[in-house]
């Protein structure tokens, strides 16, 4: 498979191992995404997707290998994350310096559609809401590299449609590179520049997707795409 | 002794009832009143009872006191100051007593909870301290601190850091990881880490604590009063054995009760107001 890559990446890791007790849960793996860039990852429930997120986050640590990150990296976790005990907009701000902090967040929020809910308590929140105060959270640090493990997966499936746009909205806006974790291939097709998947600790599949943006399910290449990420994924659809 | 990390049961003392349908509101206006009525009936039976006892000479006073009596005794020794000034000296006690432990329970709570060393040093003694009950030293504080102030203030104080240490502890130390790695994520220094996730997240521990502490500070006091002491509530108490004056005696446990029941408002209401993003207490913004 023939993919540009820009000449400099904004993420470079190489030969990146991680063990737990023995077994190697990422083993020598090689992966770059470019500045600017969309990354969809997929992989089977325990293939290290999360593992390989957090190595990048600087959650875990470099054992083995060599991982480059810009410096302004944010995540967005399945779970929102928020203190209880923070107002939704004192959330946003959380270690964010500076006088013009509140402002920020308030443009943050309105930016994902909760201008009128700056005051509320998190526990308050519906879980897309607070999903989406995670992601103004993460938005508002202005991130050079921009991850994101599973964040609707705990959604229905209209909020889900809604989250998945609006996210595409805001990328396309920042130009950041983003790394998605995802199960879904309709979301990875939906957003991704390039989807990988990650099976027996190295990137194994390597998918451009080279449709239009804004992206539609009904767009005549989207269903070859999606049965080609399946195959990778080892579901062969036969209906 | 009892475990003292238990959460005390929320409001749910007094079950509300179920909100009424529309066909029982008529006979709600009435129902309220009754209900309550209902309620008072067996206790005003009680009194009635006692005070019939008490007046024909069933239950002698040397034994028990009758309902008037202590009525008017309580006036007597609110008018004559006794009451005031007994209290006085009490509240006292028992204020100097909590405020220390309040200080000394969150200190070392903090050290041990935010340092593996504070830790090392400080939980196991803290731990050991826990299984003493606090009453039996009683004899000991009397020969170290004499007769005065001291050992009541002191026995109150070590009796209820306690709780307030180890609810505190557990606290700090049940904060979710989650949200810790979350503070790594958007890089929190350890002061930012500590004063917005750690402290507000173990504040509902500190403040379960609390109730506990001051509960136990009365509890503290009424001994540390009975035993030796020539003012407080618990003395006037002891007082009065002297003289058979039950009426005296049952004034004092009236004011206990009492003090007992408002500490413990005080307390729900700085959880009220403190734990206000609770969706449960009423946080809803
Ligand atoms: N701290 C840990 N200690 C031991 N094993 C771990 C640890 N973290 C992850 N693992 C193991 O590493 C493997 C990969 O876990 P990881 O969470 O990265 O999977 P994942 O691809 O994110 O799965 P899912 O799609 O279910 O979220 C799993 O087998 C898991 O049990
Ligand atoms: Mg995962």
């Amino acid at each position: 498979m023939s993919y540009e890559r820009p000449a400099e990446p904004a993420i470079r890791i190489e030969g990146l191992t991680r063990r737990f007790g023995g077994n190697a849960v990422l083993d020598r793996l090689d992966l770059r995404i470019g500045p600017g860039e969309f990354l969809a990852l997929l992989g089977r429930s325990g293939s290290g997707k999360t593992t390989l997120l957090r190595t990048l986050a600087g959650l875990d640590p470099v054992e083995e290998g060599e991982v480059l990150v810009p410096r302004n990296v944010a995540v967005v976790f399945q779970e929102s994350r928020l203190l209880p005990w923070r107002r939704v907009w004192e959330n946003v701000t959380l270690g964010l310096p500076g006088r013009d902090a509140r402002d920020r967040a308030v443009a943050a929020l309105e930016e994902v559609g909760l201008g009128h809910r700056l005051e509320a308590w998190p526990l308050t929140l519906s879980g897309g809401e607070a999903q989406r105060v995670g992601i103004a959270r993460a938005l508002v640090r202005e991130p050079e590299f921009l991850m994101l493990d599973e964040p609707f997966a705990s959604l229905d499936a209209l909020t889900r449609l809604r989250m998945q746009a609006m996210v595409g909205r805001l990328w396309q806006k920042r130009r950041c590179a983003v790394l998605l974790v995802t199960h879904d291939v309709d979301e990875a097709l939906l957003l991704g520049d390039r989807a990988v998947v990650l099976d027996s600790g190295r990137i194994r599949t390597e998918l451009p997707v080279a449709l239009d943006r804004p992206r539609r399910h009904d767009d005549p290449g989207f269903a070859p795409a999606r049965r080609a990420l399946l195959a990778a994924l080892d579901v062969h659809e036969t209906v | 002794m009892l475990d003292m990390t238990v959460r005390p049961r929320s409001e749910a003392g007094t079950a509300t009832p179920g909100t009424p349908t529309r066909a029982e509101a008529g006979r709600l206006r009435r129902a309220v009143p009754t209900g309550l009525l209902r309620r008072s009936v067996s206790p005003l039976l009680l009194l009635l009872v006692w005070q019939a006892a008490s007046s024909s000479g069933l239950v002698s006073p040397q034994t028990l006191a009758s309902p008037s009596r202590i009525l008017s005794t309580a006036v007597g020794l609110t008018t004559d100051g006794t009451l005031p000034r007994n209290l006085l000296v009490s509240l006292a006690r028992a204020g100097s007593g909590l405020a220390i432990a309040v200080v000394a329970g969150v200190a070392l709570a903090l050290l041990a909870g935010l340092s593996r060393l504070g830790e090392e040093a400080i939980d196991a003694p803290m731990q050991m301290l826990r299984t003493l009950p606090a009453l039996a030293l009683v004899p000991l504080f009397i020969l170290w601190f004499g007769i005065g102030e001291l050992p009541k203030i002191a026995l109150v104080a070590l009796g209820s850091t306690i709780p307030i240490y180890l609810n505190l502890y557990k606290g700090i130390r049940s904060i979710d990881p989650k949200l810790l790695e979350m503070g790594r994520t958007l890089g929190l220094s350890r002061a930012q880490t500590i004063r917005q996730i750690v402290l507000p997240g173990a504040l509902p521990d500190l403040l379960t604590g609390l109730r506990f502490s001051v509960g136990i500070s009365w509890l503290m006091l009424v001994v540390a009063e009975q035993v030796n002491a020539n003012s407080g509530i618990g003395h006037m108490m002891t007082d009065a054995e002297d003289f058979l004056r039950t009426d005296v005696i049952l004034v004092g446990l009236l004011v206990y009760a009492l003090l007992g029941l408002l500490s413990d408002q005080v307390v729900r209401v700085l959880e009220r107001t403190l734990l206000a993003w609770r969706p449960s207490q009423g946080g809803r913004a």
